[in-house]
């Protein structure tokens, strides 16, 4: 009995953030963009876009396998929800890295369908 | 009588060498703990911890780690920007178990900068930090096999060939 109340409790607290990929791409969505292309998304993510890095400088090309860091030689878990399904589950974390690797790759925020793109494109894999 | 004496004599010289071999253990495991940081705090650990090791407190002064948490939107070349909470939060952590002594007058942000951090490496060879496998200063736990417990002691250091 307790472990069931125990069950429902965490249920009820991870319901409070947690989300799917689907949803947060129905999210970008809702923002206004359409159409999502995962080939698109796939130019996006290995482009660099004129700087020294492109996504896939660290998430490697295949997004299905494990990335590293490329200053700091930290291992970086899998990218595609596919091989790793705690990825796009929480809208919080999705926008933080996105603002911040926008930022690094294309020296500027990524709009939300560029952002639904790249989604679109590492829901397809796997 | 004198084969007692003898044997005193040794049971003596085998206890000193014992004493000797504890208390040389003592020190060694005291000189050690001072590579070891126990401070802990999720956030630090989550944030801090994405890109790179979430590095120790101790290993930076707090007017060192004021100037990271200022600039995190430069932060060595990317964006490593947090929502103002978190900040709040990490940077009242790292102030609290700031470095002290030796670890206090860094003249840099850089870890692997610093006089200390440079002088406890000073037997590394050149070579052994270009290796594909470590790449930066920054992957500690390339040769701190213990790093992310905060366990930098030497007996848990393993320089890859």
């Amino acid at each position: 009995m307790r472990t069931i109340g125990l069950a429902i409790g965490l249920l009820a607290a991870a319901s409070a953030w947690a989300a799917t990929p689907a949803e947060i791409l129905h999210g970008f969505a809702a923002q206004g963009a359409a159409g999502f292309s995962a080939p698109r998304g796939e130019r996006l993510f290995n482009s660099r876009h004129g700087s020294d890095w492109s996504c896939s400088t660290c998430h490697t090309e295949n997004p299905l396998a494990r990335g590293r860091h490329t200053i700091t030689g930290k291992d970086i878990a899998p990218l595609a929800p596919a091989a790793n399904a705690e990825r796009f589950t929480d809208p919080a974390r999705v926008e933080k890295w996105f603002r911040r690797n926008c930022k690094d790759v294309l020296g500027r925020p990524c709009s939300a369908q560029e952002k639904g793109d790249v989604l679109a494109y590492l829901m397809s894999l796997g | 009588m004198n084969h007692s004496r003898r044997r005193l004599a040794l049971d003596l010289i085998v206890w000193t060498v014992s004493l000797l071999a504890g208390l040389a253990l003592l020190a060694h495991e005291a000189l050690a703990d001072g590579h070891r940081y126990s401070a802990d705090n999720a956030r630090w650990k989550a944030e801090c911890g994405s890109c790179h090791l979430a590095y120790p407190p101790q290993l930076l002064p707090a007017p060192a780690w004021r100037g990271i948490m200022a600039g995190l939107d430069k932060h060595f070349g990317t964006d490593a920007s947090l929502d103002p909470a978190a900040a709040a939060e990490i940077g009242a952590f790292l102030e609290r178990n700031a470095g002290r002594g030796r670890r206090a007058n860094a003249q840099t942000l850089r870890i692997s900068e610093s006089a200390w951090f440079r002088h406890e490496h000073d037997e590394v060879p050149a070579a052994a930090w270009k290796r594909p496998s470590v790449t930066s200063a920054a992957n500690c736990s390339a040769c701190h096999r213990a790093a992310e417990r905060g366990d930098f002691s030497e007996r848990n250091i393993r320089i890859p060939r």
